[in-house]
């Protein structure tokens, strides 16, 4: 179990909706993946119709939903998605995610610092996706979001930690949680984000557009497992030569 | 604005003999993370079959990576025939005896009511070119209501003002599709030989001033056969990189509608095989993996059926393309703009989408989550 944006939560885990071929595996992953956090799009968030329902209708009812606002340009479009989201979802949740670029997607920093300013003060739990950026976390812990989700590298890219060296100080210096967001391709890279220290990752891609999204979806919280406990036994150091298990040492030196 | 076409006309000639090896392709396939615009220039003349089936691959991990497992639907509404234009090539041309219709605001509701009640939940709404017979009010007052039954709504009118473009974004209305029919402008010079459309650069122009009045979707393309096609693709592909560059929140498409004939006798100068069109659909995606590629019915269902696996983001379905011909039988082959090879329902278009293993979207911009 662990605390996050106000809830007890046993899985690391969590799960963007936006790119699943069927929003019925939604339910499979809470029930089968343990999956209890789903970040879904609110401009996507349409009336059922005879073809497509809601995302929503698929979400369990005990599952938390994580606003997201993609799409979203500054940081008043952001306020307003989540506004939206928030009557939509009943959810306080908020993923703030602004992008200047819809080539490479990454967060514009000034944009979702502003916003998150706001949101804080309207009451919702802010989530931020960020750039790997130590000073932008400080100010954005200062401001009092839930917990910063800093890029592993550019999304959907599947690429894994591709900025471990950024990604460390963050983990180290600040006090609220670090969720790895983007660009985690593999279970492998999961663990590695967990084994580093992050308090969860957050999936799409790599889940959504595998050949079995379930499946996938349980190996990847598998994966988010391993590397947590790893983590919390700590890690040994790696060594550049193999260290004698014997302590031959002393008796050479001594 | 025009700097685009120039790079294109000097990267075509420079490259337009050059055949790539296939180790060269390979080499830009499966290497490269972004190809150059010289890259672009030589795949345009790849023509084997091992080749292009290298191309889809790739391409079809980069839409999933990109997209997801997503299609997005949506169907043409056209509420006016009146045109004031003399496109040789067009059903709807002003020179043709044709029964002039433009649907009163009920009939609107009405065909909005039926799209619905298919499953419809994105409409592009679509007139001839005439500023008195579909007036920007017109044209606005049809949105309207559009979006009182609709989750996204869309235009696909003639090229409008900054001005008129800000009054649809304020109330709403999220993209706008607009063809430049052919990147060459001699061509385009004697395709269009009157009215208001003769105006190639007011036309190349119109995507630019809607991004500028606060649309976030833009959807160009050549309409292919009018004129050299790999020109025109390659015109029509860097037409998108530059709107990107110049607009980078903006979301893109791009399609590239075939010549289909429409009751005129007008033959096109080229005709683009499946193989060709297929190719180009490729190259787009390899040279813009985060453009959207948008294929029409068109079509025909097969080949359609086969792309939706590919490289294709968005699609329409169930589409009429006869004034009031969603609540009213109508001989779509007399009347309408093109031909449409894909009839098949929306339901049947969303069932196979959905046996292909992806999920059919209505949805890409609820209406009121971006606008006023
Ligand atoms: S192509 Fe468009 S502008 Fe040209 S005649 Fe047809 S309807 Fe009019």
């Amino acid at each position: 179990m662990f605390e996050i944006g106000g809830k007890r939560l046993k899985s690391r885990l969590f799960v963007g909706t936006g790119k699943l071929p069927d929003y019925s595996l939604i339910e499979k992953m809470y029930y089968e993946a343990g999956i209890e956090v789903f970040a879904v799009a609110v401009r996507r968030i349409g009336p059922n119709t005879k073809h497509t329902k809601n995302v929503l209708e698929y979400i369990p009812k005990d599952a938390t939903i994580m606003v997201n606002t993609s799409g979203a340009q500054d940081h008043k479009e952001a306020v307003k998605i989540a506004m939206i989201g928030r009557e939509l979802t009943d959810s306080d949740w908020v993923k703030v995610e602004i992008e200047k670029d819809t080539k490479y997607l990454f967060p514009d920093s000034f944009e979702t610092l502003k916003a998150c300013e706001i949101l804080v003060k309207e009451g919702f739990k802010v989530f931020p996706y960020i750039y790997p950026d130590l000073n932008l976390a400080k100010e954005l812990e200062q401001i009092g979001v839930e917990a910063v989700m800093p890029l592993g590298s550019p999304i959907g890219t599947n690429k894994g930690i591709g900025c471990e060296v950024l990604l460390k100080p963050i983990i180290n210096e600040i006090k609220i949680p670090v969720i790895i967001d983007a660009g985690i391709g593999r279970p492998s890279h999961a663990a590695q984000a967990m084994e580093m220290g992050a308090e969860a990752v957050l999936i799409n891609t790599a889940i959504a557009t595998s050949a079995d999204p379930l499946k996938m979806a349980i190996a990847f919280a598998k994966a988010v497992e391993a590397g947590r406990l790893a983590f919390e036994v700590g890690i040994l150091k790696e060594y550049e030569y193999a260290q004698a298990s014997s302590p031959l040492e002393d008796f050479i030196s001594g | 604005m025009v700097s685009f076409l120039k790079e294109a006309e000097e990267l075509f000639e420079e490259y337009k003999d050059y055949i790539p090896t296939h180790r060269e392709i390979c080499e830009i396939i499966e290497n490269k993370e972004f190809l150059t615009k010289e890259d672009l220039a030589k795949l345009l003349n790849v023509s084997s079959k091992e080749d292009i089936m290298l191309m889809a691959k790739k391409a079809q991990k980069l839409t999933r990576e990109n997209f997801g497992k997503v299609i997005l639907l949506y169907a043409p509404l056209y509420i006016a025939n009146y045109c004031q234009n003399g496109c040789v090539y067009c059903g709807f041309s002003c020179r043709k005896k044709y029964k002039r219709e433009k649907l009163s605001f009920e009939e609107i509701e009405n065909e909005l009511r039926k799209m619905k009640e298919e499953g419809i939940d994105s409409v592009i709404i679509l007139t001839g070119e005439d500023r008195i017979n579909s007036s920007v009010e017109y044209i606005e007052k049809a949105c309207r209501i559009a979006t009182d039954f609709m989750s996204e709504v869309s235009i696909e009118v003639y090229p409008l003002y900054e001005e008129e473009y800000k009054r649809l974004s304020s109330i709403g209305v999220v993209g706008i599709t607009v063809y430049q029919e052919t990147y060459q402008r001699e061509d385009y010079d004697k395709l269009h030989p009157f009215g208001p459309k003769k105006d190639f650069e007011f036309r190349l122009n119109a995507p630019e001033r809607a991004l500028k009045a606060g649309f976030h979707e833009v959807c160009v393309g050549p309409l292919l056969g009018l004129s050299h096609p790999k020109k025109d693709v390659l015109c029509a592909i860097l037409h998108a990189e530059y709107l990107l560059d110049k607009f980078p929140k903006a979301e893109i498409s791009i399609s590239f509608p075939r010549f289909r004939s429409a009751g005129t006798d007008f033959t096109p100068s080229y005709t683009v095989s499946d193989k060709e069109f297929i190719k180009f659909l490729l190259i787009a995606r390899l040279y813009l993996p985060r453009v959207g590629i948008v294929v029409s019915t068109r079509e025909r269902p097969s080949l359609r059926d086969v792309l939706i696996d590919v490289c294709i983001t968005k699609m329409s379905a169930g589409s009429k393309t006869t004034v009031g011909g969603y609540a009213e039988e109508k001989d779509e082959d007399a009347e309408a703009q093109f031909e449409v090879e894909d009839r098949r329902s929306v339901s049947e278009v969303v069932d196979v989408i959905i046996r292909k293993g992806l999920r059919p979207e209505f949805t890409n911009w609820v209406k009121g989550v971006k606008s006023v």
